[in-house]
């Protein structure tokens, strides 16, 4: 009895407790990670053999530009100047001081470390969380010393899926159409060069008219449109092996062949008896099976990640608008009703969002809008611009823009740009001739 | 047995019809309930956390010289002694240290952990001994300095009710984290993106312990961005160290929670 009621009596004690206090933090700066990126070191041996095998001697620091370079162009790593770090790379990347790093703000941290061994080049990397002191990755990768800058690539996708929580995208390639020569007599060819606009070869050779070339997204294929004595043509393109093929020929206008997401269709548009409808082919049985049947325009398909939706661009309404179907081409839906005109819709690779271009009062946007149509963003504007291409992780946007020409017809040019989903890292994509139509590839290294 | 199911279903039926009897729509009047008014509880502090103005600082202390010169009677000047600047000099111990294991540091030691890698193949360097200690460190990151018994005069306990932090308070420590904050800009902005940590800290406001509480969320598969937010949390508060927090009341703020909502930011 006594028990009980001392029990109750130390519940009624009054206790002097503080209520936990909760502040919500909902806002944060968007200002770019300041990361440093420490030269990869070689020692001496490795330095002279790599000067024998290679044109490169200090490939570490050679990597390390490629990896600075990677993360200064996405817009959410300001990389620090390499003249301002107090510790040597050797010492770095066994155990990086702290404090000398956090001394000049950096936050990230990447050392590594470049030897040759049997003629193979092998690369480790640690990725350092400066404030917490602690490691967050360490990877090593080895490959022929031909291949350092491919390295590069890698390592960055790895240090960005790390920090970011998104896949990379800096191991990829991009396809575009080469064009030189003046504007009446454009010489157009297919070129192919690693993301940041190195390793250029050229795929054709400049005889034919070569339009929209589009990447499987399972593999290295390409589908792109050329014209064979004034007739479109699809063809095929294995960039591996070099090998080419013809899927076939269709009559009148065919547009923009684009694979669907398991690689084993095309899926474009083009005009028979006079209307333009969208068709998708078995690359298997090369079978070709109508999606819709309108009477209007409808072209630019692009399926959904998941291969369940198309979309496309059609002028059913009256004017160009972008519509949603299921694959099968059942419940047409049109998600753009904002003025003006709205043409060359792509599903991201994430499936969260349609970029499109827009021509409103003479000017070209290139946008994004859910897949619902709602929360429209037009994330750049210019004079002419279009044909957005997906980053393999939904993040960045390649897309060209032409110049206009001026009164003596001198002055034109395209180029390729890309700008990310916030719409204020826009960057010219350096490119060895004039660019248009480009396709970005799937990761590689997956 | 029928006798005890008797007494219990009449006992049952006495309850139903008291609870049927008292029920709000048997009443024959409604009472008429006045419109509610929402009044919204803001603690204000003594003093502001507003930064005195220098501009003004300075105009003021212009007339107040100007005023100590027409005064006759001024007392004499009190020299302050001043204090030197405190320089963060480094510890020199702490170097020694960290030479004397720089020096120890065997490159070949080092190497031992890094497994050879076939041609692009990855492979995490980690060592199958320390995962435990892998674990534990990204479970609770203690500060660097030990903890410390602060002891707060009852006195000055007394003066704090027992209440958060009044807005100005609450705004100060917000801007001062919105500062330090970078929100990882590849996040989805559909999933669920709070990010719950507790703190305790110490008067000064720098952080003796930061604890995640979701943190069995940081090693689900498919969670992989969690643990990005969760770490550039962390982030933020080192970088904020020490937090501005108020001057009085240490036992009301001694644990803080920061609920990290990046929703709001990656909707735009």
């Amino acid at each position: 009895m006594f028990l009980r009621y001392l029990i109750i009596f130390v519940f009624l004690l009054p206790i002097n407790s503080f209520a936990l206090i909760e502040v919500d933090i909902t806002r944060g700066n968007l200002n770019p990670l300041p990361i440093a990126v420490s030269p990869l070191f070689s020692d001496k041996e490795t330095k002279s053999n790599l000067k024998k095998t290679n044109e490169k001697e200090d490939i570490g620091s050679e990597i390390s530009f490629v990896i600075e370079n990677n993360l200064k162009k996405s817009g959410l790593f300001n990389p620090l100047n390499k003249d301002s770090f107090l510790q040597k790379p050797d010492i770095a990347h066994l155990k990086p001081r702290f404090e000398d790093w956090a001394l000049i703000k950096a936050q990230a941290l990447i050392t590594g470390k470049v030897t040759l061994i049997d003629d193979k080049l092998r690369v480790e990397f640690r990725l350092w969380d400066v404030l917490a002191a602690k490691e967050m990755m360490a990877l090593a990768f080895t490959t022929v010393p031909s291949n350092w800058r491919r390295v590069g690539h890698i390592i960055t996708d790895k240090i960005y899926e790390r920090l970011t929580g998104e896949k990379g995208y800096f191991d990829t390639r991009i396809i575009y159409v080469s064009e030189e020569g003046p504007k009446t007599k454009r010489i157009k060819k297919l070129a192919i060069m690693d993301q940041d606009g190195f390793n250029t070869k050229y795929l054709t050779l400049g005889n034919e008219l070569v339009l929209t070339p589009r990447f499987n997204p399972t593999n290295q294929m390409v589908t792109y449109l050329s014209y064979f004595r004034n007739l479109p043509r699809v063809y095929l393109l294995d960039i591996e092996t070099g090998i080419q093929e013809v899927v076939g020929d269709f009559p009148g206008m065919t547009f923009a062949p684009r694979f669907s997401p398991d690689g084993k269709k095309i899926i474009m548009s083009f005009a028979k008896d006079g209307n333009s409808d969208i068709y998708t082919m078995d690359l298997e049985n090369r079978i070709v099976e109508r999606i819709t049947n309108h009477p209007s325009i409808d072209t630019s398909p692009s399926y959904s990640p998941d291969g369940k939706y198309i979309c496309f661009n059609s002028d059913r309404s009256g004017y160009q608008q972008i519509y949603i179907m299921k694959s099968d081409g059942s419940n047409v839906k049109r998600i753009s009703f904002g003025k003006g005109l709205y043409g060359t819709p792509v599903w991201s690779p994430r499936g969260d969002l349609i970029a499109f271009t827009k021509l409103h009062k003479g000017k070209f946007y290139i946008g994004v809008m859910r897949t619902n149509g709602k929360g429209e963003r037009l994330l750049t504007e210019n004079f002419y611009q279009e044909a957005p291409s997906w980053s393999p992780n939904g993040r960045v946007l390649i897309f060209y823009r032409e110049t206009k020409t001026d009164e003596k017809g001198e002055g034109f040019s395209a180029k390729l740009w890309s700008i990310d989903l916030t719409g204020y890292n826009e960057r010219l994509v350096d490119t060895e001739t004039d660019a248009s139509d480009p396709s970005w590839s799937s990761l590689l290294s997956n | 047995m029928t006798r005890n199911v008797i007494i219990s279903s009449s006992f049952h039926l006495i309850i139903i019809l008291i609870t049927a009897m008292s029920l709000p729509f048997l009443a024959k009047k409604p009472i008429d309930l006045p419109p509610i008014v929402s009044i919204e509880l803001i603690q204000i502090t003594e003093k502001t956390n507003i930064p005195f103005a220098p501009k003004a600082k300075k105009i003021i202390e212009k007339v107040k010289e100007k005023e100590k010169l027409v005064s006759e009677q001024a007392p004499p000047k009190i020299i302050k002694k001043e204090k030197p600047e405190a320089i963060p000099l480094p510890d020199e111990n702490i170097e020694k240290v960290q030479k004397l294991e720089d020096k120890k540091q065997n490159p070949e030691k080092i190497d031992n952990k890094v497994k050879q890698a076939s041609e692009f193949e990855k492979k995490e360097l980690f060592d199958p001994n320390n995962i435990a200690a892998l674990i534990d460190k990204s479970k609770e990151d203690v500060g660097e300095t030990a903890e410390k018994t602060f002891k707060v005069s009852q006195n000055q306990d007394n003066t704090v009710d027992n209440i958060g932090l009044s807005l100005s308070e609450e705004d100060a420590l917000k801007a001062q984290i919105f500062g330090c904050w970078s929100i990882p800009l590849g996040l989805p902005y559909n999933e669920n993106l709070l990010v719950r940590i507790k703190l305790k800290l110490k008067p000064d406001g720098s952080v003796i312990k930061s604890e995640i509480l979701d943190h069995a969320r940081m090693n689900k598969p498919g969670q992989g961005f969690y643990k990005v937010l969760a770490e550039s949390a962390l982030r933020a508060i080192q970088l904020c160290q020490p937090l501005r927090v108020p001057s009085t009341g240490y036992e009301r703020w001694k644990d803080l929670q920061l609920n990290f909502d990046a929703r709001e930011m990656l909707e735009g």
